[in-house]
């Protein structure tokens, strides 16, 4: 053949590309079962950790045993939201590793559906990581997250959605200011951890802190689990607080990572990655 | 006349107090090949790198494939290719799931039968199940070539696209790249450091030193032009000029 191209033009969405860089990470877990070990294995060490305490405390507190297994749904729901974040950011912390990106976004592959992409392997990863550990919370304690019901999957896709925002971020970072700032991935949810009221509620923390967690989506999500555990009541008020507050993080989070992907393309870092 | 592949007109780019990139206009006509010469520092890579859309320009415009690339990049995207022996696929997947996840990318019908077909001419057919990570530079590079040429493209921009090859499969890529020309009537613009290759497989060399295009024609022209016997003497003869004295401007790298 001789002459222009005559190509269709390719579709500004494609899930066909979304499902490619999917696959891309699917290959990667076949080819490397440590990874996947790694995703179930804290997951299960902190479920115990917690199962146990809380076993401890039921035993010798009678305000905790009026909601069984308070800690561990805490622990289990904080595992949601630290694994959606390390998830994301873990994937695309693969590119770098395989100085990958300058293959792909010569590619039609568009840096949203990067984004979506992520998304999806975070899903993937978060759910192979957690299935053993709400399984084996089960099997040990008898503590079954599902009874917590509808109400669940509220602040699981609440949860999902503030991890996401995080680690675009994180991941902005790191195309940004290269590999160096990789231990940001795995530091930022424990730095959010003491504030966002995960194993305590936010009125017996400090007065001066309180504002900084009404900030964050998450800490609406664990006073929901609690009123869900304690009164028996869901809070729809709190609920709405966090999808607010999640859409304006997951659009920064989205932004930034749009804004340094713009920088990393005037710096030139697309080819140059590392450290 | 048919627009131009590549239209590139007083091009810029400065990094700080560098300037790589130093109003370089040029064209590259459909069904050419055109070599970026030049020194390490040059710039070819920098302009590959703005050609591909992964660097701005701090100045100047851009056309590729009737597009303006600025505005416009994913419109060509599909349309076009690189391979770079310094831009790694992912080591751990094979050299066919690679190229399966790079077909999707690219949104191509029948995967299998392309793969296949590309495999067989590059040959890397032997390898297939191998991870990239664990293949030597030379079939690495074939891979990276068969990345490349998965979207059948219409520009074809290749950094040192022989590097790590035995002359053998060196020779039989060129043939490959040639045939594979001759046939789509694609573009090819490479940055080599190979003047055999570029000699034999170029219509036009673009000269490039301190971030400017310095001199342009065919290997033959310029030959003559520099009364020299090669082009690597040529080339010598252009890169030492810095050493004399020339026109280099202080800061360049």
């Amino acid at each position: 053949m001789s002459g222009p191209d005559r190509r269709p033009p390719l579709a500004a969405f494609s899930w066909r590309r979304v499902a490619a860089m999917v696959l891309r990470h699917v290959y990667l877990f076949r080819r490397s079962w440590p990874r996947l070990v790694e995703l179930a294995y804290w997951p299960t060490v902190q479920m115990l950790t917690w199962g146990f305490i809380n076993a401890f405390f039921r035993a010798h507190s009678s305000w905790v045993a009026q909601a069984a297994g308070v800690l561990l749904g805490a622990a289990l729901l904080w595992d949601i939201l630290f694994r959606s974040q390390i998830s994301l950011a873990l994937s695309f912390l693969e590119e770098m590793y395989a100085r990958h990106l300058g293959h792909l976004f010569v590619s039609p592959l568009r840096v949203y559906e990067l984004i979506v992409s992520l998304i999806a392997m975070s899903l993937i990863r978060t759910a192979i990581g957690m299935a053993p550990a709400i399984a084996l919370a089960y099997v040990l304690y008898r503590y079954n997250l599902f009874e917590l019901g509808l109400a669940l999957i509220a602040f699981f896709a609440s949860l999902f959605v503030t991890g996401w925002s995080i680690a675009l971020f994180v991941c902005a970072l790191v195309l940004r200011f290269g590999l160096g700032a990789e231990s940001l991935a795995w530091a930022v949810m424990f730095a959010i951890t003491p504030v966002t009221g995960v194993y305590y509620p936010i009125d017996s923390l400090p007065g001066w802190v309180q504002p900084i967690s009404w900030s964050i989506p998450s800490s609406y999500v664990f006073e929901g689990m609690r009123a869900v555990m304690f009164e028996g009541v869901f809070r729809a008020d709190l609920l709405a607080a966090a999808t607010a507050l999640n859409l304006v993080y997951l659009a920064v989070g989205a932004g930034v990572f749009l804004a340094a992907f713009h920088v990393a393309r005037k710096k030139g870092l697309l080819l140059n990655v590392g450290e | 006349m048919p627009d131009p592949v590549i239209e590139v007109e007083r091009l810029s780019k400065r990094f700080e107090s560098v300037l790589a990139v130093d109003d370089v206009s040029f064209r590259v006509e459909r069904g050419e090949t055109v070599a970026l010469l030049g020194g390490n520092g040059a710039g070819k890579t920098t302009t590959l790198a703005i050609l591909l859309g992964l660097l701005l320009p701090t100045s100047g415009s851009v056309r590729v494939l009737g597009e303006d690339l600025l505005r416009h990049r994913y419109r060509v995207l599909g349309r076009m290719n690189f391979s770079s022996p310094y831009v790694d696929l992912p080591r751990r997947l094979t050299v066919a799931e690679n190229l399966r996840v790079y077909a999707h990318l690219y949104g191509l019908d029948r995967v299998g039968e392309r793969i296949a077909r590309l495999m067989q001419a590059l040959d890397i057919a032997s390898f297939h199940d191998r991870p990239t990570g664990r293949l030597s530079a030379g079939q690495k590079t074939r891979v990276a070539l068969a990345k490349a040429l998965i979207n059948e493209p219409e520009l074809l921009l290749l950094d040192e696209p022989t590097v790590s090859l035995d002359p053998d499969t060196a020779d039989r890529i060129r043939h490959y790249l040639e045939d594979y020309r001759n046939a789509r009537g694609a573009t090819i613009l490479l940055a080599s450091h190979n003047m055999t290759e570029v000699e034999r497989m170029c219509d036009r060399v673009l000269m490039m030193r301190a971030g400017r295009i310095v001199d342009t024609g065919s290997p033959a022209e310029l030959i003559r032009r520099h009364g020299r016997h090669t082009l690597e003497e040529v080339f010598l003869a252009i890169a030492r000029e810095r050493d004399d004295g020339g026109d280099e401007e202080a800061g360049r790298p």
